[in-house]
């Protein structure tokens, strides 16, 4: 018997700002619509993992089962950055994997709202009277500004510039040519925050946010919730015909970290740890990257999503200025790359994001996605990433039933 | 009287020429500029401070023009490789934040700044990096 889990139901919410809705509405709808999809019943559930990062410390997993069921059964609510869904699909394949769950459910939520710059600092109620060094560094007043920046916009600007400096062939050009792919895109999805084409002109004349970043090639915060239905091979056996020709193999499913790099506490490298995840990902799929159908990753900014082509082995090493240029990412290439419309264009509920990214690419899988579907897909990978950092990717296969 | 000067960061050293001080990892040689508890590189539990290159390069940039309230935008983002191979962040001054002033890779030369004083008349020193040939 193999030891691989599956995904029996998914679903998600629209990513928008869902005024009067709370968090438990949204998860709610996330959870029961993944469940029905599944056809089971939230008492045939061994293990929930609950992640969401601004509620982190509310116990959301035990609320949702409040109102959807008090089953009694264990909860691990998950925090980990923007990794957050993505762990708690991980969590939910590891209850199962140790044996001690057939059935899980792995949901992520978050309300953002109009949250704003991610990675400012906190504004001091008052500067100090008197300089004294305070923290890790010795600091006498906020660094904000002076010694660079920590926004997120900035410091994802900054790892695409890394990148051009070192790889010929990239700049402004390329990283407004992601957006307009992922602009593009989104208006196939109806479950898109914003579903509107722009050119590539207006996404490069809208206002500047941090270089090479406009507003344009930032994700927009909102609200929203996705989950999984997740299967032990022997459970989805006992399941109907049509429940297993629906079920979706998860081949892969890995988290890093950020090794020690030089230079890693002073600008993050979201790149090292993404290609730990993929070369561990694809070795344990026994796929490569030549052999995926579709592909959703973090791009978070469109600088992001340019260099995860590489660190994913989308391209070849340095080549991720001539992937975008060639067309290949856009969803008639050869590598789809966000058909979704990416975090860019379908937002970004911190915690709904990693889950959400499986539902797409899962109901591609399914051959169950409408109007962006991408044909005869048959494998696809997701990918996200958490600043500080962690990395989550899992590659998905249709079920050859 | 002279007028009291404390540094921006416990890591910015004024005397005798304004430089940049890292711990290094007495086993691995790994840099860091915060207090450790131990070397994330190796685990290592003894450092020394090290004086740190004030000249490199510009190894990345982003030019910033939205940031927290209070900040002054825009202003320039920037990763520096000292030419000791130190990774150390600030931003670049003494250009325009625009994307055509800014290359990467320019050679870049660390200089320092008054960014405030106290209630006692203490001048905070702050560091950047300019162009070195300027």
């Amino acid at each position: 018997m193999s030891d691989s889990v599956w995904i029996l139901g998914t679903s998600m919410t629209r990513f928008t700002r869902h005024e009067g809705r709370d968090l438990l509405d949204l998860a709610s709808e996330a959870a029961l619509g993944a469940l029905d999809d599944g056809g089971v019943t939230v008492g045939e559930l061994d293990v929930l993992a609950c992640g969401t990062l601004f509620s982190a410390n509310a116990s959301v997993g035990q609320q949702l089962l409040g109102q959807i069921g008090q089953t009694g059964i264990s909860i691990y609510n998950v925090a980990n950055a923007c990794a957050t869904g993505a762990t708690a699909v991980r969590v939910a394949l590891m209850a199962i994997r140790s044996g001690e769950a057939s059935m899980a459910l792995a949901l992520g939520v978050e309300k953002m709202g109009k949250m704003g710059l991610l990675g400012s600092a906190p504004k001091r109620a008052k500067a100090a009277e008197v300089f004294e060094p305070s923290g890790r560094f010795g600091s006498v007043r906020s660094v904000d500004g002076i010694l660079g920046t920590k926004t997120m916009p900035g410091v994802f600007g900054q790892a695409g510039m890394r990148y051009a400096h070192d790889h010929a062939g990239v700049g402004f050009d390329q990283f407004a040519r992601i957006a307009h792919k992922n602009h593009q895109h989104s208006a196939l999805n109806p479950l898109a925050q914003y579903r509107k084409e722009f050119s590539l002109d207006e996404i490069k004349a809208s206002p500047m946010v941090a270089y090479p970043n406009t507003l344009l090639m930032c994700c927009p915060t909102g609200d929203g919730a996705a989950a999984a239905v997740l299967v032990s091979e022997e459970r989805l056996e006992s399941l109907s015909a049509e429940q297993r020709r629906r079920a979706v193999k998860i081949s892969a499913s890995v988290l890093t970290s950020d090794p020690y790099v030089e230079g890693g506490q002073v600008q993050p490298d979201v790149n090292t740890l993404t290609r730990n995840a993929a070369d561990a990902a694809y070795e344990q799929a026994g796929v490569g990257p030549e052999d995926l159908d579709l592909v959703e990753l973090h791009d978070c900014f469109a600088s992001a999503e340019l260099i995860h082509y590489d660190n994913l082995r989308l391209c070849e090493p340095g080549g991720a200025g001539d992937f975008i240029d060639s067309g290949a990412p856009y969803r008639d290439g050869s590598t789809p790359v966000n058909v979704s419309g990416g975090l860019i264009s379908k937002g970004h509920p911190i915690g709904a994001t990693g889950v959400a990214n499986i539902y797409e690419v899962a109901t591609h899988l399914r051959g169950e996605a409408g109007d962006r579907q991408i044909p005869d897909a048959r494998v696809g990978l997701a990918h996200v990433i958490g600043l500080g950092s962690s990395c989550g990717v899992h590659i998905l296969e249709r079920s050859a039933a | 009287m002279a007028t009291e000067r404390i540094p921006l960061v416990a890591y910015l050293a004024l005397e005798p020429k304004p430089h940049l001080v890292a711990q290094e990892c007495d086993d691995c040689g790994a840099r860091f500029f915060d207090r450790r508890n131990a070397c994330g590189s190796c685990g290592g539990r003894s450092f020394k401070p090290v004086p740190v290159a004030t000249t490199g390069h510009l190894r990345a940039f982003s030019i910033v023009h939205r940031a927290s309230a209070g900040v002054a935008v825009p202003f320039v983002s920037a990763i520096v490789e000292a030419a000791d191979g130190t990774t150390v962040r600030a931003n670049l001054l003494d250009v325009a934040p625009e994307p055509d002033m800014v290359q990467l890779g320019m050679p870049v030369r660390l200089v320092t700044y008054p960014a405030g004083t106290d209630s006692e008349g203490t001048e905070c020193i702050a560091f950047g990096f300019a162009p070195a040939g300027a």
